[in-house]
């Protein structure tokens, strides 16, 4: 078993008023050591089949699949206390905005001690050294400054980075990166980039980065999935992106209007209802 | 003649000590008809412009004219019917248990408009609505469905100026370009003057033929997007924008 | 009865379509859905139940009323609930509790309502007046609304009640200065967050006064959680009504009050415990259903809950 996560026909429904909605509908992928993007818009399960591999899915929602198994043992059949168990430690998760996801009344050098002694049986001063050396690990200058610096007092760009270091501390096997740099400059969203790249790399972890953002992905990931209601519609390899052969995969491109190759019009999407329909494309 | 002049422009929030400087000595101005951007990252007072434009900031001293006319502390109703603005986030820019009706209603009665109901029919079908989405609320629309909800209120009072706050940031690519393409379409239908604000320098560079770069509340540089796109840029920032920007498209 | 089948499925169907088709149809078919949610909530259905039981034994008193609520006959005085003709007992005067009990549904209805439409009203004006203009006007209306916080409400409408003179109108007025500066702090509040935002600015920008704006824009926004506050506290103001009554300074004897009621029953409360404890039964029961009501009222009405 070399690959770190498989999942096979994953289900995600939410009962509502006029029935079952499927936010996602039979993906299958597997993920080794290597970065995996999952691309689509809003609404096509993206972010539900990242949360739905942490069992982050709360009731009415179900998550069903054939198989979820992170390094050939399942996830489904565990209990909620055996997940917490899983979460972070071997799986860990990066949310869009750094500024919902740190405890605003404490301080962030407490809270990635706090998060690595959940984890590891360590004393206070042996987290408080480890976290310091993550944060200078993710390019944070003077790292026992903001140590002790409140959640406001640091920018969006090193909130994010502090996050970063925050999920990397337990050493997890696999990391969910959801829409890490949408709340970012762009400036700052290449350096938040580069950093988790070579975090990620140094470490032989898996990443799926999910996202938006068809030409970051494909610049950042070696494989990406393209996700259309709820399937994978098309699974590439990020540097043959511009083969795409997919209808939608080839309007999300084209409907980017480019600064290199201006245009009077944008292609717009149309959409074909046959794609919803048909079957998900397996990775 | 210019249709919108902004002179040494400063506005900022808070007295004394709590003063913040938005936006320092800014000047631009855009022609009759033309199109002009406002690119920078959050923050460098882009939007802060805008709304100085329409009087939602009130503290703000130097020159700004739309139509040559000076603008005052206090903006006319007669100036509303001009100068219109389209917000970034078309969640938050629709009050929520108002129906597509009653906003576009209450916009052409408050303009002193008669014949109500044949202006909705036709701000709809201008902006790429039917007329079944007349009597829908805003949580029954998507957000491209809002954002053109939210141009067709711009345009209810037959403006000659649109000020275009992050118009697409908030809604999926797909949708980005229905909207872009819309807002061309509607630029030469009713010879509209554009003021657009934008982070995405590719959104900014298909609207607009000049641009000015910010950077923490100052015009670093005014430059034309033929400048921008062979990257003949004097200032290192605007350099610096165009390399992150550039990065992604080219491995497309 | 066979014709509204089917013709009520069609309706159903119109009220849930997609695409209304003239603003009443778009009104009705919100209004419709709110019911669907508030519906499948079955603790709050319960409240409402009783209520509407509460109603209509008010407005059907005298015909439910097996004896005349002020007739005494000291011969019967104090009988035990279930004797014969006195089915929930007699008190000290002889009185039929059943019946004091079904006319008192009457007042207690109309304290509740008036108190419900003078406090929520005074306290959105108030509290949106002075969050949408802010400056010296916020300072002062909300400076006087701290004052009638500052008192405990009880104390203050006693305060009220004595310098008013006692009676059911008085008590409803003296209840409503009390309770009125709770819903003005909420209205302020809402009507900060709502102030600023961007559908508010492009009213503003379509030249739109400030009335127009609070009265069409920020009310209708704010009245959600004022109703759902206004309900939660019900129960308090029918318990603020007993409490007046039961010191005698609401409702006046012989008027069948609830707290009225209580209040003479409390001499005979050891050795006749049910001349009390009725009223009490019926101010706990109104006022369980008035909070239940209440909190399925929440999850329908309040924005902030439920979808987002």
């Amino acid at each position: 078993m070399s690959n770190l996560l498989d999942i096979e026909n994953l289900w995600v429904k939410f009962p509502t008023r006029n029935g079952i909605f499927d936010a996602v509908r039979g993906v299958s992928f597997s993920l080794g050591k290597e970065r995996l993007g999952i691309v689509g818009e809003s609404g096509s399960g993206k972010s539900m089949t990242g949360r739905a591999i942490l069992r982050l899915i709360r009731s009415p929602g179900m998550v069903t699949a054939d198989k979820l198994d992170l390094e050939g043992v399942d996830l489904l059949g565990r209990s909620e206390k055996e997940m917490r168990g899983v979460r972070g430690k071997q799986i860990s998760m990066i949310m869009q905005d750094p500024k919902f996801s740190l405890n605003p009344v404490m301080r962030v050098g407490q809270q990635i001690s706090e998060a690595y002694r959940l984890h590891a049986k360590v004393s206070k001063s042996e987290a408080k050294r480890k976290s310091i050396e993550m944060l200078e690990a993710v390019a944070i200058r003077d790292p026992e400054r903001v140590y002790n610096m409140y959640p406001h007092e640091v920018s969006g760009g090193m909130g994010q980075r502090i996050m970063i270091a925050m999920m990397l501390i337990p050493d997890p096997k696999i990391m969910i990166a959801d829409e890490p740099t949408s709340a970012l400059d762009v400036s700052v969203q290449m350096q938040v980039l580069e950093i988790m790249d070579k975090l990620v790399k140094d470490r032989g972890m898996g990443l799926i980065f999910i996202s938006h953002d068809l030409n970051l992905v494909s610049s950042f990931c070696d494989r990406v999935l393209i996700m259309y209601a709820g399937r994978v519609v098309e699974t590439l390899a990020a540097d043959k992106l511009h083969e795409a052969q997919h209808p939608y995969t080839q309007g999300l491109l084209n409907s980017l209007p480019r600064l290199d190759a201006p245009k009077d019009r944008l292609q717009v999407l149309q959409r074909d209802p046959a794609w919803a329909d048909e079957p998900s494309v397996s990775a | 003649m210019s249709e919108i002049l902004i002179e040494d422009l400063n506005v900022w929030f808070g007295e004394y000590e709590e003063r913040v400087d938005a936006v320092k000595g800014a000047s631009l101005s855009v022609s009759k008809g033309g199109s002009f951007g406002l690119v920078g990252e959050s923050g460098s007072g882009k939007s802060t412009i805008l709304r100085a434009i329409m009087g939602l900031a009130p503290t703000w001293d130097g020159r700004m004219e739309v139509g040559g006319e000076p603008l005052g502390p206090k903006r006319s109703r007669t100036f509303y019917r001009k100068v219109q603005m389209v917000f970034q986030d078309p969640y938050a820019s629709l009050h929520p248990r108002h129906s597509v009706d009653q906003v576009l209603s209450e916009t052409l009665s408050l303009h002193g408009f008669k014949d109500i109901d044949t202006r909705i029919t036709k701000l709809l079908d201008d902006v790429g609505l039917g007329p079944s989405f007349r009597f829908r609320y805003p949580h029954q629309l998507s957000g491209g469905q809002r954002q053109r909800v939210a141009i067709a209120r711009a345009l209810a009072p037959e403006p000659e100026v649109l000020l275009l706050d992050e118009p697409t940031s908030a809604l999926d690519v797909s949708v980005q370009a229905e909207i872009l393409n819309l807002l061309t379409d509607l630029r030469d239908e009713h010879s509209l003057t554009y003021l657009m604000v934008s982070h995405d320098l590719a959104v900014v560079g298909h609207i607009c033929s000049d641009i000015a770069v910010m950077q923490l509340g100052e015009i670093v540089e005014t430059l034309t997007i033929d400048d921008m796109r062979a990257m003949r840029t004097q200032h290192s920032y605007t350099k610096h924008l165009l390399e992150s920007s550039l990065l992604g498209a080219k491995l497309a | 009865m066979s014709v509204t089948k089917p013709s009520s499925q069609g309706l159903r169907a119109w009220l849930l379509a997609d695409t209304p088709t003239s603003r009443r149809h778009a009104k009705l078919s919100v209004v419709y859905q709110s019911w669907l949610s508030f519906k499948g909530n079955h603790m709050a259905m319960f409240g409402l139940g009783i209520l509407l039981f509460l109603v209509v034994i008010a407005a059907a008193a005298p015909l439910l009323a097996p004896q005349d609520p002020f007739i005494q006959d000291l011969s019967e005085r104090l009988l035990p609930p279930g004797s014969e003709g006195y089915i929930l007992g007699s008190d000290s005067l002889g009185r039929d509790i059943l019946s004091r009990l079904l006319y008192g549904s009457r007042i207690t209805l109309y304290i509740v309502t008036l108190v419900a439409i003078i406090a929520p009203i005074a306290g959105l004006f108030v509290g949106t007046v002075a969050g949408y203009a802010g400056g010296w006007a916020d300072v002062i209306l909300m400076r006087i609304t701290d004052i009638f916080l500052a008192f405990p409400r009880l104390v203050l409408a006693l305060a009220f009640v004595a310098a008013l003179g006692a009676g059911i109108e008085n008590a409803v007025l003296a209840i409503s200065l009390t309770a009125w500066p709770p819903y003005a702090r909420i209205a302020r509040a809402e009507t900060l967050t709502i102030r600023g935002s961007d559908y508010i600015n492009a009213v503003r920008l379509q030249g739109a006064g400030p009335l127009r704006i609070i009265t069409k824009h920020i009310w209708p926004l704010c009245i959600s959680s004022l109703v759902v506050r206004v309900t939660l506290d019900m129960a308090g103001i029918i318990l603020a009504a007993a409490g007046l009554g039961f010191l005698g300074l609401g409702a006046q004897p012989p008027s069948p009050e609830w707290g009225a009621m209580i209040s003479e029953g409390r001499k005979f409360i050891l050795d006749h415990w049910w001349v009390a404890t009725m009223p009490g039964l019926a101010i706990f029961t109104v006022s369980l259903a008035f909070n239940l009501l209440g909190d399925g009222l929440r999850d329908v009405l309040d924005p902030k809950e439920g979808k987002s």
